[in-house]
């Protein structure tokens, strides 16, 4: 089911996911970047900001348009709702000499994420494998996860550091979400609307609407066209795995070493890492212990650690895990690539490690050789 | 049991040498046996004699101050025992010990040694092969440095 | 039998510490004990040979540990830990009646009776004894279906070696081809001395029809291995234990990878082909 909406159909939107009695998280200004956080109306969206991404750098700049999601991606995720920083799995009691445990049954409202972009999507289908598509599932993702209501918006704006065409999940979705709008700012300010699921189509159904026209369609493909030809091939895909697997003791990774600051950033900023630790957290009283699931990152000495020593003492060895695992044997654990060229490592690494230039060295050097 | 001449033919260390030189070897090679617990040598003891295990096990300690004995290494059948008779200056440097019953081939090393002198082609050959066991025991050695076992903790 | 799921199942079951009493205490080395565990309540869960459990000490944290039990004659839990590090000092220092906490089992298990028909050879090294044991017993338990079994054990000292009775029992009671190494004796130890590899080469076995099970720190499992190899046992009839560090035990962390596969559940037992050429990266 496709429609044609109008701005001010933005305000419906979150009036009648709100009238649900459901959560709404969306992208809004907030210390000077676009995070996602819970709104109350459509004016908290990022009405006419756009963002200049470069590596190790972010700001926002006025747009000269009032465009709702004329910015590419913020320094989180939806990650950030689904496999939440920290919870709470079980509680284990003492008690008389035994022990009791206690699973956590947390319960999350149904929530609507309004603004996932499609290399997003992609990333939470990722994650989806990971978490839920294995021989166990993390209980508390598929909870999140079921509750969440997808609201994709297609991009027209990809920052510099984009590269989802190279990673085959945007600028423009196919499938993943309840609902998906494509912002035209060219001609009059309107945006494409097209149902994915019934719910989806139920929630289009009660906003005002025009049809959509086949011009309207067009220009819709148009915008993400030309982000796609914006953005060009910045990583080529089809041989990475290979690639890095033939070069784990490239001389590149001393390069990265000397400029990585092993501070964790990029793990954390990055949709698909996934890595939890599970901690024991004793109570003051030493009675009870609270078995917490929290972000972990493999750039950590802590991470590998084992009696008799960590495993990957060098941040050049944690580095080319790091790497590895996001663009090769991520595929051989879980037969998918591990990153969506959202650029978030690039933008907010410190040193402005860019992902795809580390990759184009390795290859370099390797196509030199042959 | 075989003859003498065979074993002495069949083992690694005499391996490629001419009938000749056999010959003489075996001239100077003897069956003998040891009992359990029979000291074959001492440290500092002249090496005059190496041996070709048949049957048994023998092992090398070195004597500790006030402490057990440490026992380094053993041999067991098939190996050869003793290599110090032919390099300078021929002497044992372990306590050597038969752990058990052992047979073997004792050969009169202080023979063999005088004979290498002035054939140098037999010592030549002699000294290739004995620098094996040598280095064998060498890295065997080695690798037991490493604590493969992960048994001291960091 | 082992438990397998074959399905997915949710997670917070298997996240959640069973509690088990500690029934049995041995002392095996200056820091190793043997625990034998049962359920408070309920029945025990039935690891099979190479699954490992995650052992929780309340208040102190959790760690994964081989199963080393004979379930083929009783249901009881054992695990045989070195007390290296908080977790497992704790688990060491329980007592006759300490409740501890159990989760698993976890990973893969030895193919011991797909070894059916074939000779065994069974390389341990110093603690690496007791995650085989599972899988001796099975052979011992079926001695006819199997072929020739070759046990070979080697620890740095006499007093590394672990459940030493029991091995040489095995040798008294069951036709196998037992031999002990350590890497350097006392007058008082009456056996070999040298690196287990040393006792490679003169084992009995069929390389054309042999599988071989290994269990070591990497640098053992590499000598042997190779050892092996000269023997000219295939690396796929190479059976080893991986170990990485390991937090949730069910793949959903990400903490035990290596390289492409992730141990607790890929793992931990491996071919060697799959592994040599991990192993051989520094820090991979």
């Amino acid at each position: 089911m496709r429609a044609v909406l109008a701005p001010e159909a933005l305000e419906a939107i979150v009036d009648a996911l709100r009238r649900r009695d459901w959560r709404v998280i969306a992208p809004t200004v907030r210390d000077k970047a676009i995070v996602y956080e819970e709104i109350a109306s459509a004016t908290e969206l990022p009405v006419g900001w756009k963002d200049v991404q470069a590596p190790g750098s972010y700001k926002l700049e006025r747009r000269d348009d009032e465009a709702r999601f004329g910015y590419a991606v913020g320094p989180q995720s939806w990650k950030r709702e689904l496999l939440a920083p920290s919870v709470r799995l079980v509680q284990i009691k003492r008690s008389n000499g035994g022990l009791e445990a206690t699973k956590d049954a947390a319960e999350t409202k149904r929530t609507a994420f309004f603004g996932v972009r499609p290399c997003e999507v992609a990333a939470i289908k990722i994650q989806d494998r990971v978490l839920i598509g294995g021989k166990y599932a993390d209980e508390d993702y598929l909870q999140r996860r079921e509750s969440s209501f997808v609201i994709a918006v297609n991009c027209g704006e990809p920052a510099a550091n984009c590269f989802c065409a190279s990673m085959g999940t945007g600028p423009k979705v196919e499938d993943g979400y309840d609902l998906v709008l494509t912002e035209i700012t060219g001609g009059t300010h309107r945006f494409v609307a097209e149902a994915g699921t019934d719910e989806g189509a139920e929630l289009l159904a009660e906003l005002p609407q025009q049809p959509a026209a086949d011009a309207d369609l067009t220009a819709a493909q148009t915008v993400t066209d030309a982000a796609r030809e914006k953005m060009g091939i910045t990583l080529d895909r089809s041989d990475v795995h290979d690639l890095l697997l033939a070069n784990l003791e490239h001389p590149r990774y001393d390069d990265v070493a000397s400029r990585c600051l092993a501070c964790t950033n990029c793990t954390l900023a990055c949709p698909t890492c996934f890595c939890t630790t599970v901690d024991d957290a004793n109570d003051l009283s030493g009675e009870a212990d609270d078995r917490l699931r929290s972000w972990d990152s493999c750039f950590t000495l802590q991470y590998s650690e084992m009696h008799g020593g960590g495993t990957r003492k060098e941040t050049k060895s944690r580095y080319r895990q790091w790497l590895t695992h996001k663009l090769s044997t991520w595929q051989d654990q879980f037969d998918t690539l591990g990153c969506v060229g959202c650029g978030r490592c690039i933008t907010w690494c410190p040193v402005g490690i860019d992902i795809r230039e580390e990759v184009a060295a390795i290859r370099a050097t390797q196509e030199a050789k042959s | 049991m075989k003859t003498l001449d065979a074993v002495i033919a069949e083992s690694p260390v005499f391996a490629g040498l001419t009938q000749e030189q056999l010959e003489f070897i075996a001239g100077c090679a003897q069956n003998v046996h040891f009992e359990e617990g029979q000291i074959i040598a001492k440290r500092g003891d002249a090496a005059d004699a190496f041996y070709l295990l048949r049957i048994g096990e023998v092992a090398l300690d070195i004597d500790v101050p006030n402490k057990k004995s440490v026992r380094v290494d053993t041999v067991e059948a098939g190996q050869v025992l003793g290599w110090s008779w032919l390099i300078p200056p021929y002497q044992w440097n372990y306590e050597v010990t038969a752990t058990e019953l052992v047979r073997a081939v004792s050969f009169d090393g202080a023979c063999i040694r005088d004979k290498c002198a002035s054939d140098t082609e037999l010592g030549y050959a002699l000294l290739m092969r004995f620098s094996q066991v040598i280095v064998g025991r060498l890295q065997a050695t080695r690798l037991r440095l490493i604590d493969i076992y992960g048994a001291d903790t960091h | 039998m082992a438990q397998t799921l074959t399905e997915t199942a949710g997670s917070l079951e298997a996240m959640t510490p069973v509690p088990y009493a500690v029934t049995a205490k041995r002392r095996d080395t200056y820091d190793t004990w043997t625990l034998e565990l049962e359920p408070v309540d309920g029945d025990p869960i039935v690891p099979g040979p190479g699954q490992f459990n995650m052992l929780y000490a309340f208040g102190v944290g959790e760690v994964p540990i081989s199963n080393a039990g004979n379930f083929e004659t009783d249901e009881r839990l054992v695990h045989t830990i070195r007390a290296v590090g908080a977790v497992t000092k704790a688990l060491c220092a329980a007592e006759i009646g300490t409740v501890i906490g159990v989760r698993g089992p976890f990973g893969n298990t030895w193919p011991i009776v797909e070894a059916k028909g074939k000779d065994v050879v069974v390389v341990a090294g110093g603690i690496g004894l007791p995650p085989l044991r599972p899988a001796i017993y099975h052979v011992l338990k079926n001695r006819k279906d199997y072929g020739r079994f070759a046990l070979l054990y080697g620890a740095r000292t006499p007093t590394d070696l672990v459940f030493l009775d029991e091995v040489k029992s095995w040798q008294c009671n069951y036709d196998v081809d037992l031999d002990i190494t350590v890497d350097v004796g006392d007058t008082d130890w009456k056996g070999k001395v040298g690196l287990v590899t040393k006792l490679i080469p003169p084992a009995q076995f069929d390389a054309d029809d042999a599988q071989a099970f290994v269990v070591g720190p990497e640098i053992m499992m590499k000598f042997v291995a190779q050892e092996l190899m000269n023997r000219d046992l295939p690396a796929e009839s190479i059976y080893v234990s991986m170990e990485r560090t390991m937090r949730c035990g069910v793949g959903l962390c990400g903490h035990c990878q290596i390289g492409p596969t992730l141990v607790c559940r890929d793992g931990a037992v491996y071919t060697w082909d799959e592994v040599e050429s991990l192993i051989a990266v520094k820090e991979l």
